[in-house]
């Protein structure tokens, strides 16, 4: 029991501020489910600190409890003693990762694929996009599944196939110049707009539409090439040192001094985009960076609600809209009432109540993947909440939700025919229906 | 805990009921106690009363000690587990049996989660009163063992008020239902109210039927803010001697004003020595008409700025500075040790004082905020429990401030109940006979000791352990 962990190494004050109190118990999806406390946010950090103390090993009831966990951070919201879940979380992922502990085969080959492979090159990434967008035509993928020809692929590329998300060429850069004025005056703000490595490829209309209502606010839009995935994805999943590479990339991509904000319009990268400082400690080179980075880093909603946002003339005409928060716009960066207030403000829309819409959908990530039968737990307890909301459009601020509602939405009659959208895009067609 | 008893619990809830893996154990050996844990030697989840006997009955044969857990959420160390010990968790208890309306009743399962009554209860526009800081995670069955408090004790009471019946599991295994649908009942000893607040120490509470009231129809609420503590007290004196019954009467001292708004920038008054929450509920002209009186009363007794909530949101903002009092704390320092004395309301402005004091003189960091309607505080300790020589401070200073309460006519605990935390002090609070008595009782009702063994009282024998046997969690 005595090798050293990265738990060992965690500052322990920050596993001691967790009091046990339990108030983190019922918005835990994972212990909802199952009704132990080893699944619940205060008994996962109780097994951290047992690793810390010595008294656990980081072993495969360990590596699985960390794995099971959602990662929404739902916990954090209810915690009154302010506990950093995530940083522990991170932690304890990665310490699993070192360890010698054996993982499913499954599970490996998505962590290779999704982690090692496509997200850090996004080139790769738009590559495969562009192939998969052909496939995802109907009639195509209707011919390759009759044909068989799926089975000529390598089997770990089948099973993803029902998970991977539809693809919306063309991408970002096709669709926004490196800098776009604002529609009218001159520029109240200059803003960096990150694209994201997801959202390029299966909502570039969301980035397109994230700059059109920016710009009807007085932005100038920025949006630099050879800007790269945030790298959440991996810190997250106990990939530190992959995380800090696709960080630099960032940091040295964007002309920060000449920026007053960096807009992301997806909560899940938002969440890790402002802790860049917590990678580059002190003393390293991109620390000072790093800092400013953080502090410039904003949530589009957040961004309008702040600069004062002005509400579109025209109307999208009378829609019942749902708004599912995404867990890491809601528990990450504590971004609640702005999407709410610019939704209500947007003509047209009428706010229908989404029970437990700050609860996780199940995408969460790579989770959907990783844990099969748990996400989906969550997305049919999410479709039950949508059935009585029965709104016309469901909008959510992050891609890994939308994809994830989209798909359990198709397969269920009552709510086929419920438009997925991002906030912004229908902020974008009211302005538009203005012109 | 031997192999056979394991299999024994097996047989009677299931094999993925009984968890006995380290990860499992470990995480069960706390409650919401700080620095306080002992691991069991086994945790079993029984699905109904029925199966709770069975488990009981298996244990006590074994001879191995029990302790009951409903969602380990108190704060007194009720449900720490003895070691190598059975934990029986009741949260798998949670059927709502049913509603009625007629009778002003409800009959739950233990491990219904507070909250949940309430929200079943509102449905037929009913009330359930009492509203523990947890009441969102904990159970009803946790609430009847602690005779859990709440915000609203000066006008409703405490859980004691409403537990019309249970069926209870003793400590041989037995099943006894106790009480009634009836008001009025008078039939024999009330056994029903030994169990109440006996913390698990004499019997398992595995049903309960709950006392509802007619919803108020309207809720006013206002703050307002003192140059002093005392002037705070003598604004909810005054407000009692108009005959008016506020439902909440809620204060914070400086430090936890100062704290709320390092913590959540409100626009709170930092340089007010006392901040009062007070809220009327009741029919709507009433409650009206009392909040005028309350609002003259608060600026007549002083207050600094007195505000009146028009609507829903703005009451919702002016509750924030208490909602958030032990958040704001709780993440000043890494360890919390959340306190309860109580005195009689006449005694709190004098109680606070003292706190202040003590806590000054063994230079330690503590706010105080809590239910100045019924004189139960909150003196909230900011320590770090790897600080040995600061913890020893604590303690000295909890016991001073547990001896002033006694003074004073109070209580050493008004709502967490004594456990492990108060155990040292539960003989000085209620003197020698009443204590034997109380040893009488549980000898009477568990004589080989084994339910929730070492909490409340004393060993038997009369050894006074520790208040923190198990080290720190």
């Amino acid at each position: 029991m005595s090798e050293r962990t990265l738990l060992h190494e965690l500052d322990y004050s920050v596993v001691q501020q967790c009091m046990h109190c339990g108030l983190c118990l019922p918005t835990c999806p994972t212990y909802v489910q199952t009704g132990r406390e080893r699944s619940s946010p205060r008994g996962r950090i109780a097994l951290m600190r047992a690793v810390a103390d010595d008294r656990l090993e980081v072993n495969e009831a360990f590596v699985e409890e960390m794995s099971y966990c959602v990662g929404c951070l739902a916990c954090q919201t209810a915690c009154p003693a302010g506990v950093d879940y995530n940083s522990l979380l991170e932690t304890a992922r990665a310490a699993g990762e070192q360890s010698d502990v054996p993982r499913g085969k499954l599970r490996g080959v998505y962590r290779w694929l999704a982690l090692k492979q496509l997200f850090p090159r996004p080139w790769l990434l738009r590559l495969v996009a562009r192939v998969l967008a052909v496939y995802q035509r109907p009639a195509i993928r209707g011919t390759v599944i009759r044909l068989g020809l799926l089975r000529l692929a390598p089997r770990h590329l089948r099973e993803l196939e029902p998970k991977s998300p539809p693809f919306d060429p063309p991408f970002s850069f096709a669709r926004l110049k490196p800098v776009e004025p604002p529609v009218s005056g001159k520029p109240r703000a200059r803003v960096g707009l990150l694209i994201g490595c997801i959202q390029d490829v299966a909502f570039a209309g969301i980035n397109a539409a994230t700059a059109t209502v920016l710009r009807h606010n007085g932005c100038e839009v920025v949006t630099p090439r050879g800007q790269g995935c945030c790298g959440s994805l991996h810190a997250h999943n106990g990939e530190p040192n992959t995380a800090r590479k696709l960080a630099e990339v960032n940091l040295n991509t964007f002309d920060l001094d000449n920026l007053d904000a960096i807009i992301s319009n997806a909560g899940g990268c938002g969440s890790h985009l402002r802790r860049y400082g917590e990678m580059f400690p002190p003393g390293t080179p991109l620390h000072e960076k790093a800092e400013a980075w953080d502090a410039k880093v904003y949530d589009v909603h957040q961004w309008l609600d702040k600069i004062g946002f002005e509400p579109p003339r025209g109307s999208i005409g009378p829609t019942r809209v749902a708004y599912d928060a995404s867990c890491h716009l809601r528990h990450g960066q504590g971004v609640d009432a702005p999407p709410k207030r610019l939704l209500a403000a947007t003509p047209g829309v009428e706010l229908v109540p989404l029970t437990e819409s700050d609860w996780c959908c199940g995408s969460a990530g790579l989770y959907s993947m990783l844990q099969p039968e748990s996400a989906n737990w969550l997305l049919e307890r999410k479709l039950d909440h949508l059935e009585t909301a029965a709104p016309d459009v469901l909008v959510s601020g992050n891609p890994g939700c939308l994809l994830q509602l989209a798909q359990g939405m198709a397969e269920r009659e009552s709510l086929r025919n419920v438009r997925t959208a991002h906030p912004v895009e229908l902020l974008a067609e009211a302005y538009a229906a203005a012109t | 805990m031997s192999a056979a008893l394991h299999e024994e619990l097996r047989g009677i809830v299931g094999a993925d009921q009984v968890l006995t893996d380290r990860e499992d154990l470990l995480v069960y050996s706390f409650d919401g106690t700080a620095a306080t844990s002992q691991t069991p030697g086994c945790v079993v989840m029984p699905g109904d009363t029925e199966q709770v006997s069975r488990c009981v009955k298996a244990a006590a044969a074994a001879g191995v000690p029990i302790v009951a857990r409903g969602s380990g959420t108190g704060l007194s160390g009720g449900s720490v587990p003895a070691a190598d010990g059975l934990v029986i968790g009741l949260t798998r208890l949670d059927k709502i049996m049913h509603v009625d309306p007629a009778n002003l009743c409800m009959q739950v399962e233990c491990g219904v989660i507070t909250q949940r009554v309430d929200q079943v209860a509102a449905e037929h526009g009913l009330f359930y009163p009492p509203d523990p800081g947890s009441q969102k995670t904990c159970t009803i069955g946790g609430n009847v063992a602690e005779n859990s408090g709440g915000l609203r004790g000066l006008k409703y009471g405490v859980t004691r008020d409403y537990v019309l019946g249970m069926r209870v599991v003793l400590a041989d295994g037995r099943v006894l239902w106790l009480g009634n649908a009836c008001v009025k009942d008078v039939a024999g000893y009330s056994l029903r109210d030994l169990f109440i607040g006996s913390e698990g120490t004499l019997g398992i509470v595995t049903e309960v039927l709950l006392r509802l009231l007619p919803r108020p129809e309207h809720r006013k609420t206002m703050v307002a803010s003192f140059d002093s503590m005392r002037a705070a007290a003598q604004a909810v004196s005054d407000i009692i001697a108009r005959r008016i019954v506020p439902c909440t009467l809620e204060f914070l001292d400086q430090t936890t004003i100062r704290c709320v708004e390092d913590f959540a920038s409100v626009g709170l008054p930092t340089d007010a020595a006392a901040m009062l929450l007070v809220e009327c509920d009741g029919r709507h002209s009433a409650v009206e008409e009392e909040a005028a009186e309350v609002i003259a009363t608060l600026k007549e007794a002083g207050a600094g700025n007195v505000e009146a909530a028009q609507d829903e949101v703005a009451a919702d903002r002016l509750r924030t500075a208490r909602r958030a009092a032990f958040a704001a704390l709780a993440r000043v320092r890494p360890t919390t040790i959340l306190e309860d004395v109580t005195v009689p309301r006449s005694r709190l402005a004098e109680m606070v004082e003292l706190v202040r004091q003590v806590a000054d003189a063994k230079n330690l960091r503590v706010g105080v905020f809590g239910h100045m309607g019924d004189g139960n505080l909150h003196p909230t300790f900011l320590t770090d429990e790897r600080d040995e020589d600061e913890m020893r401070r604590v303690h000295e200073a909890l016991e001073e401030i547990v001896d002033h309460a006694i003074s004073l006519g109070g209580s050493i605990t008004g709502e967490h109940g004594v456990g492990l935390a108060k155990k040292p002090f539960l003989r000085r609070q209620v003197g020698d006979e009443s204590f034997r008595v109380m040893h009488q009782v549980k000898a009477a009702l568990d004589p080989s000791g084994l339910l929730n063994p070492g909490k409340l009282l004393d060993d038997a024998n009369g050894s006074a352990d520790a208040a923190h046997p198990g080290g720190v969690s």
